[in-house]
């Protein structure tokens, strides 16, 4: 297994369907007694053994339960069905949501395409939330990939189920097929009117031949009733009036509440426990330790002292009161000052390429003009609202879990691995995310739920604080960038050095990396779409003293506001405006197989598919520009303290360009008061959440640009609560935030993280507008104290 | 022990006194639309009405609260259409929405306040409130939107 396989944007391509590596229980019909009753209506009802129409899609193409498996319960043929859709005899249609809601819509999304592509009437369609399993594929909701990976099964998964429908109607009235069609939930001939509901035609579409796979007809544009326009979220009702079921929210008889105490360095170990105290407190039932895995510990529990108590508050105060004897381990010098010179040195040296045209060496030192600069990005964490919370129940040799995780699998497959059970004995149900970005895709805290329970034999619910969410994340990694560009006589560039150091995600998964590897750049860097005859993309190394993950938009966080930030220096070093200099950097519309040009250990696949099939169209770069430009009064000018700055980058095979308008205060502060962004992220099933993943990518790229940072101190975080990781808030956020959509029939790109890379590079380039401070360190922080006695003075790039 | 009102009704507390409000409402009576985010009061998720005031539920202690009336998410409107839980839907306010409970008990506290609160008013009265899908624009809009039905 391959360390890069966690990278989001590179494992799918390694394992882009998990194999069902074990029979696909079918006949899981639930003992429905003593669920928790929030969560029933979610996880009761069973897809077969109900009888009905049912359609699974898996890696052979979309099929029909035959009858004789609904009435066994079990399929004929083992397959892997990503897809559930089903139309009961009443007409009411089911559709298995097999990817996580975080809050990018795919709750809504997924199923509405299917709806449209079946004509179900939206009223009538029910969703249910899939339980992990192997046979949902890949349920891993990281990357950007539901709709990019699955637009095209849901359609021909709904456009089947029609298929079926219309056959059905055809059979019963003895007419041509041809003379049928399904509209909103039932199915007309055309010639006499007449017409017959979806759920009784059930019977007979379970019977008609399976349509070859390509006579199955996707909806042509025109027909389309949903897909491409705004369709409001199913949870709008409940996300309004405090019903909506999150992780901590549900209860289960007898249940126990546990806070934990853990390692305060990565690779730490509890070496004695005080808990007098803690055993005082009014509510706490017990102690338990939870043993400490070592580094690097993937996605395994940190461990460290457990305390189990009737309610959480108990369990709270009995954490705070025990008194333990950590023993640092390894990384209990990692200190964020030390190790910021220490990736200083590490860029200022050559790295391992993973690009390389020309000769980047010989064009800079022929250049006439040279322009470098470092940057700096500290560690982040997600601080998504909702702090990890799990609850697990053990009983019987099965472990169950109900936990707000965006990969129920992976989930489940941890769970198995840490008890030491088989998976076939683990389910791991779905509730939604109260915000994840990537922190969720890890188990760890649902592990300890899991062993908690079968320690105590009661079931746990563990909730985790704010504190320990900030002081135990699998952390954005920290970050230095140095750059050195060389400008000819006409300003345009010539040679572009890059070199970045970072601890690599794969350091969580193997030990004793040196680095990064080059194929870490092409989330961003090293796949840029510039029109430069020397380049070289270098990656440096970076040894890991703290758990690290992926945060939205992974490397591309710091990619994008280095290179975006470096480009507009370019631009005022050549005298130009930045908007036109960055189309001249783009250059002529081409597409470029990436694969050939230039890459170096890059992987052999790009996004989870062949290099060849996801070319870099910098036409598509060139459009997003031009749409913020024009969009923005980008050549309008503004009073000094006010100014706009512009980016374009490319990520999840996106294309997003952004124009932020800051105002700077005279302490500072600084308000957004305006974004224009432009996304071109291919064919858009629902554009307003497109939008509103725009609007949220600005919004986390200013706090990411602004205001957070997390600090390492003798091996612990620093930071602890909102007050000193500090994110966006009202005050600061745009008023307007114009969202151009591009329209398009092409493939789909991703959504919820493209946006965010561009925006960190637009702030810090507007605020060097309006204040003639160039921001290389992030966070931005207190830096613009005083700017207005002292611009200018970082208004230049360094001199080469 | 101590007697308090929520959403209307009686209900009694004997534990620990220094068990803050947030506990009560979500380990004891199971009203878990009022959300745990931070414990400190810095982020509003755990915002409820006490006296028909927005309060952080998380700093507001047990032993301060007999004969208090407590209002959460769930008891802000019979059936869910409080102007502002309409205006919510209407513009399509949350992503994950998760700190959107606390969002609109604050809000509907501002309008209580303010029935037409200017832009001003409104990153006074919400800046207390952190949302990291970052839907501060749509409510905004919403709070609006519900200012300008309201007579």
């Amino acid at each position: 297994m391959s360390a890069n396989e966690f990278l989001p944007w590179v494992r799918r391509a390694v394992a882009p369907h998990a194999p069902a590596d074990e029979p696909t229980s079918l006949d899981a019909t639930r003992d429905s007694t003593d669920q928790p009753q929030d969560l029933q209506r979610r996880t009761l009802i069973q897809l077969l053994g109900l009888g009905g129409l049912v359609i699974a899609f898996g890696a052979g193409g979309v099929r029909r339960l035959e009858a004789a498996e609904l009435a066994a319960g079990t399929a004929a043929n083992p397959w892997s069905p990503h897809v559930y859709v089903r139309v009961a005899d009443d007409g009411i249609v089911t559709i298995v949501c097999h990817r996580s809601e975080m809050g990018q819509g795919i709750r809504t999304t997924m199923p509405m395409i299917i709806a449209d592509e079946m004509e179900a009437d939206w009223a009538r369609c029910r969703v249910e939330q899939a339980v992990g399993d192997p046979k949902y594929g890949s349920q891993n909701t990281d990357g950007s990939t539901s709709i990019r990976d699955f637009l095209q099964k849901y359609r021909e998964a709904g456009a089947t189920t029609r298929t079926l429908l219309e056959a059905a109607a055809a059979r019963e009235w003895n007419v041509d097929a041809a003379d049928v069609f399904a509209r909103q939930h039932e199915v007309v001939h055309r010639p006499t009117g007449r017409t017959k509901s979806f759920g009784a035609l059930v019977e007979t579409a379970r019977t008609v031949a399976m349509p070859a796979p390509e006579s199955v007809r996707i909806k042509r544009p025109e027909e389309r009733r949903w897909q491409g326009k705004r369709m409001p979220s199913i949870d709008l009702v409940p996300m309004t009036t405090g019903t909506a079921v999150y992780g901590a929210d549900l209860t289960l008889p007898g249940m126990k509440f546990a806070a934990i105490a853990r390692p305060p360095v990565w690779g730490g170990k509890a070496m004695a426990v005080d808990d007098t105290e803690a055993r005082k407190v009014p509510g706490v039932e017990r102690i338990v330790r939870i043993p400490e895995t070592p580094i690097p510990g993937a996605f395994l529990p940190l461990g460290g002292v457990a305390v189990i108590a009737r309610n959480t508050w108990a369990a709270f105060r009995g954490r705070d009161a025990l008194k333990i004897t950590w023993d640092a381990g390894p990384n209990g010098s990692h200190d964020s000052k030390t190790y910021q010179a220490a990736l200083e040195t590490s860029i200022r040296a050559p790295g391992k390429p993973g690009r390389t045209n020309g000769d980047v060496a010989a064009a800079l030192a022929a250049a006439q003009r040279k322009v470098s600069a470092e940057y700096h990005i500290p560690y982040l964490s997600h601080a998504q609202m909702e702090p990890m919370a799990a609850i697990a129940r053990v009983r019987d040799g099965k472990v169950e879990a109900w936990a707000p995780t965006q990969s129920p699998n992976d989930a489940r497959n941890t769970i198995a691995d840490y008890l030491k059970v088989d998976k076939a004995s683990v389910t791991v149900n779905v509730t939604l995310l109260g915000g994840a970005f990537g922190r969720k895709s890890k188990p760890d805290f649902i592990c300890e739920a899991a062993y908690l329970a079968r320690e105590t034999g009661a079931p746990v619910r563990v909730q985790w604080s704010r504190e320990d969410d900030l002081r135990h994340s699998y952390y954005h990694s920290v970050a230095a960038h140095r750059f050195e560009a060389a400008l000819d006589d006409a300003g345009k560039v010539t040679a572009w050095l890059h070199r970045s150091a970072y601890p690599s995600i794969s350091a969580t998964f193997a030990p004793n990396l040196a680095g990064p590897t080059p194929d870490e750049l092409t989330n961003g860097a090293s796949d840029v779409p510039w029109d430069v005859p020397n380049m070289s993309v270098e990656v440096c190394p970076a040894v890991a003293h703290a758990r690290i993950g992926w945060y939205r938009s992974v490397n591309a966080i710091h990619h994008g506001f280095a290179i975006g930030s470096f480009v507009d220096e370019l631009a005022h070093a050549a005298g130009k405006d930045t908007a036109a200099f960055l189309l001249e950097l783009i250059g002529p519309d081409r597409k470029v197989d990436l694969s050939k040009a230039g890459l170096v250990d890059s992987g052999e696949t790009y996004y989870g598919a062949p290099w060849a099939e996801q070319p870099l169209d910098t036409a598509r770069a060139r459009r997003v520009v031009e749409s913020v430009q024009q969009r923005s009064g980008w050549d309008t000018p503004l009073p000094r303290g006010r100014g706009r700055g512009i980016a374009v980058h490319r990520s999840f095979l996106s294309y997003v360009a952004m124009v932020v308008e800051v105002e700077v205060k005279p302490d500072g502060t600084v308000l957004v008061p305006r974004a224009t962004v432009a996304v071109d992220a291919g064919f858009v099933a629902n554009p307003d959440r497109v939008k509103a993943q725009m609007e949220g990518a600005l919004i986390m790229g200013m706090s990411n640009t602004l205001y957070s940072g997390i600090t390492f101190a003798e091996g612990k975080v620093e930071q602890s609560n909102y007050d000193d990781y500090r994110v966006a808030r009202m005050r600061a956020s745009p008023h307007v935030v114009d969202v151009h959509v591009v329209e398009s029939e092409g493939s789909p790109g991703g959504i919820g993280e493209p946006g965010v890379p561009p925006a960190g590079a637009a702030i810090a380039n507007a605020i060097f507008a309006a204040t003639g401070v160039r921001v290389r360190e992030l966070p931005v922080g207190r830096q613009l104290e005083g700017w207005e006695t002292r611009a200018g003075d970082k208004g230049r790039a360094v001199a080469g | 022990m101590i007697t308090l009102t929520v959403n209307g009704a009686r209900r009694t507390f004997d534990g620990d006194p220094t068990m803050p409000l947030l506990w009560f409402l979500r380990d004891e009576l199971a009203l878990t639309g009022t959300k745990y985010g931070c414990g400190v009061a810095q982020c509003g998720s755990c915002t409820v009405h006490v006296a028909g005031k927005p309060v952080r539920s998380c700093q507001a202690l047990m032993s301060e609260l007999q004969d208090a009336t407590v209002t959460t998410i769930e008891g802000l409107h019979p059936t869910g259409e409080h102007p502002l839980q309409v205006a919510w839907r209407e513009i399509d306010v949350p992503q994950c929405g998760f700190c959107q409970p606390g969002q609109i008990m604050q809000a509907a506290g501002l309008l209580q306040r303010k029935p037409k609160p200017t832009d001003e008013d409104i990153d006074a009265a919400m800046n207390g409130h952190i949302c990291r899908c970052g839907t501060y624009p749509r409510i905004r809009a919403a709070i609006k939107a519900a200012a300008e039905k309201s007579p």
